[in-house]
């Protein structure tokens, strides 16, 4: 499953920075630098994540049956967060992304780094991408 | 620079020699928490291992030594704010239980449909909200002092705000936020020569400088031990007693009795009427070992060297172009609210955590003032007794470092 495969990918990625916390940030912040910035007509409330403490948006066209996303997020280090998880379900069809399951973000110590408070921002924002998919069924 | 003795205070506080990231600890969430010294901890752990037990009432040994270091807390506790008798020494959970209940007991029974309470834009959420929701069951009306641009209050303002209808008003001693030391003394003076009772909400105060309820002149006074490098879960409310006198209780239950039937049941005298429940021994018996800390050092002193430490702190941060200051008044404590443009508070508190620095990021339970300054958060530094030179010199290079990525 590719979902699978490009979390490991990211796992191998964050296992070269020795759990260095400053690295992890860094890095972070540079993939965070590499999502394209949303257009204002994106901005809007429909498209907040919430339960996140720093605001964060998502967006997706739905075309052949593949899911394509678009977020942002007004702190660099949440926008890398975002970035990771639009690369493991970008390209992917809605029933891919649902019956998918999320494991780099424990084993990369992301959660350890980011804390809990911030943890559970993001599982609303991976929430939001399952929501995303499941309405894309049901309208597809 | 003072004689402030710096090195063995750290050495008084253990968590000081924690490794952050391989970083040194350097703790500048202070108005969140301080850190406990040994005294307290071992107090702690000495109660548990050699004398727990409940208090009051007990006919045994191990009763009678927990009441008698219980309640000397609270003479400690007198002295400490010079209040003139323990019966005006209420211990609570913390400030905010001490402003909880005044709202719940003195303003639910005796203000009426139309009365008016007082605040300031600068308040915590724990001297906004108990009265919020007082005033909703009584309809009472709510004001608010505005804030200048530099962080004070405006006093003017407050003037215009007193009339026949003000019955209470509750004001900070020291913005958590912005680190402004308000002129209580002159606030309680006008607001009682208006006919006004007030609280003054010390969470702040207690730790960085003296502070003195007769000379203040209010009428209820609260404050927490955790602020003052006391344990968690204890606090206190001061009454002026023939007020407390006069206000029913506020939770039912043990302790707070004299004597219980189905038919009725008549409150034990004061201090106990405001007690209900086994309270929380232990705790109030390490307080009493972190108000000895700061009678030991003297709050002159410590208050003297924070000034240095704050006027340093200042003075580099104000070298930086892209910090943008909030508070800036002449009167305030150690305490720096600041935001960077193009960087966002959120970001900068991961980083400075990432070289061992922990300072606060976010609204520090002020929306309302965070709103009437268009700001969602911001980076708060707050300084205590124990941090130094040294350590404002390292965080202010990191964050010139983390601010140009």
């Amino acid at each position: 499953m590719i979902i699978d495969q490009i979390q490991e990918e990211i796992i191998d990625n964050f296992n070269m920075l020795d759990d260095d916390i400053e690295m992890s940030l860094n890095y972070l912040m540079e993939l965070g630098e590499g999502l394209e910035p949303l257009g204002d007509e994106l901005r809007i409330d429909d498209n907040i994540i919430k339960g996140c403490q720093s605001k964060v948006w998502l967006s997706h066209t739905f075309e052949d049956n593949k899911l394509i996303f678009f977020g942002d997020s007004n702190t660099a280090i949440t926008k890398g967060l975002l970035s990771l998880l639009i690369s493991v379900f970008n390209n992917r069809t809605p029933k891919e992304i649902l019956e998918s399951k999320l494991f780099f973000i424990n084993e990369t110590g992301l959660c350890r780094f980011i804390g809990t408070q911030r943890s559970n921002g993001l599982e609303a924002m991976e929430n939001k991408f399952k929501i995303i998919a499941l309405n894309s069924l049901k309208n597809g | 620079m003072s004689n402030f003795p710096i090195s063995e205070i750290r050495k008084d506080f253990p968590i000081l020699e924690t490794k952050i990231n391989k970083n040194d600890l350097v703790y500048f969430d202070n108005a969140a928490t301080t850190q406990k010294p040994q005294s307290v901890i071992d107090s702690l752990s000495n109660y548990y291992k050699s004398f727990n037990s409940n208090i009051h009432r007990g006919v045994h040994q191990l009763a009678e030594k927990a009441t008698e270091e219980f309640e000397s807390t609270r003479e400690t506790a007198k002295s400490f704010i010079n209040a003139s008798s323990t019966n005006e020494i209420i211990f609570t959970r913390g400030a905010t239980e001490g402003i909880n209940l005044v709202a719940a007991s003195y303003c639910k029974n005796f203000l009426k449909k139309g009365d008016e309470i007082i605040i300031s834009e600068m308040e915590h959420h724990s001297n906004i909200v108990p009265w919020q929701m007082v005033a909703k069951e009584n309809d009472l009306v709510i004001k608010t002092i505005k804030v200048t641009g530099k962080g004070e209050l405006d006093m003017e303002h407050f003037k215009s705000l007193l009339n026949e209808n003000t019955k209470f008003v509750s004001i900070v001693y020291i913005s958590n936020t912005l680190g402004t030391i308000n002129p209580v003394k002159e606030l309680v003076n006008i607001s009682n020569n208006a006919g006004a009772k007030v609280l003054v909400d010390a969470a702040q105060a207690t730790s960085h400088k003296n502070v003195d309820v007769k000379d203040l002149n209010c009428d209820f006074f609260v404050f927490s031990a955790h602020k003052m490098y006391g344990p968690t879960g204890v606090g206190i409310l001061y009454g002026k007693e023939k007020i407390l006198e006069k206000m029913p209780p506020y939770m039912g239950g043990g302790e707070m009795i004299k004597d219980v039937s189905f038919e009725d049941t008549t409150y034990n005298t004061l201090p106990y009427k405001f007690e209900a429940g086994t309270p929380n021994i232990g705790d109030v018996i390490g307080f009493k070992k972190a108000i000895e800390y700061l009678n030991d050092l003297g709050r002159q002193n410590i208050y003297k060297y924070e000034k240095e430490i704050r006027d340093h702190a200042w003075k580099e941060l104000k070298k930086i172009d892209r910090i943008k200051l909030v508070g800036t008044s002449d009167s305030k404590i150690g305490i720096f609210s600041f935001y960077v443009e193009g960087f966002h508070y959120y970001d900068l508190g991961l980083f400075l955590d990432a070289k061992g620095i922990a300072i606060r990021t976010g609204h520090h339970c002020t929306q309302p003032l965070m709103d009437k300054m268009n700001l969602d958060g911001t980076a708060r530094v707050s300084l205590a007794m124990y941090n130094t030179y040294e350590e404002i010199n390292y965080f202010i290079d990191e964050l010139k470092k983390i601010i140009s990525k």
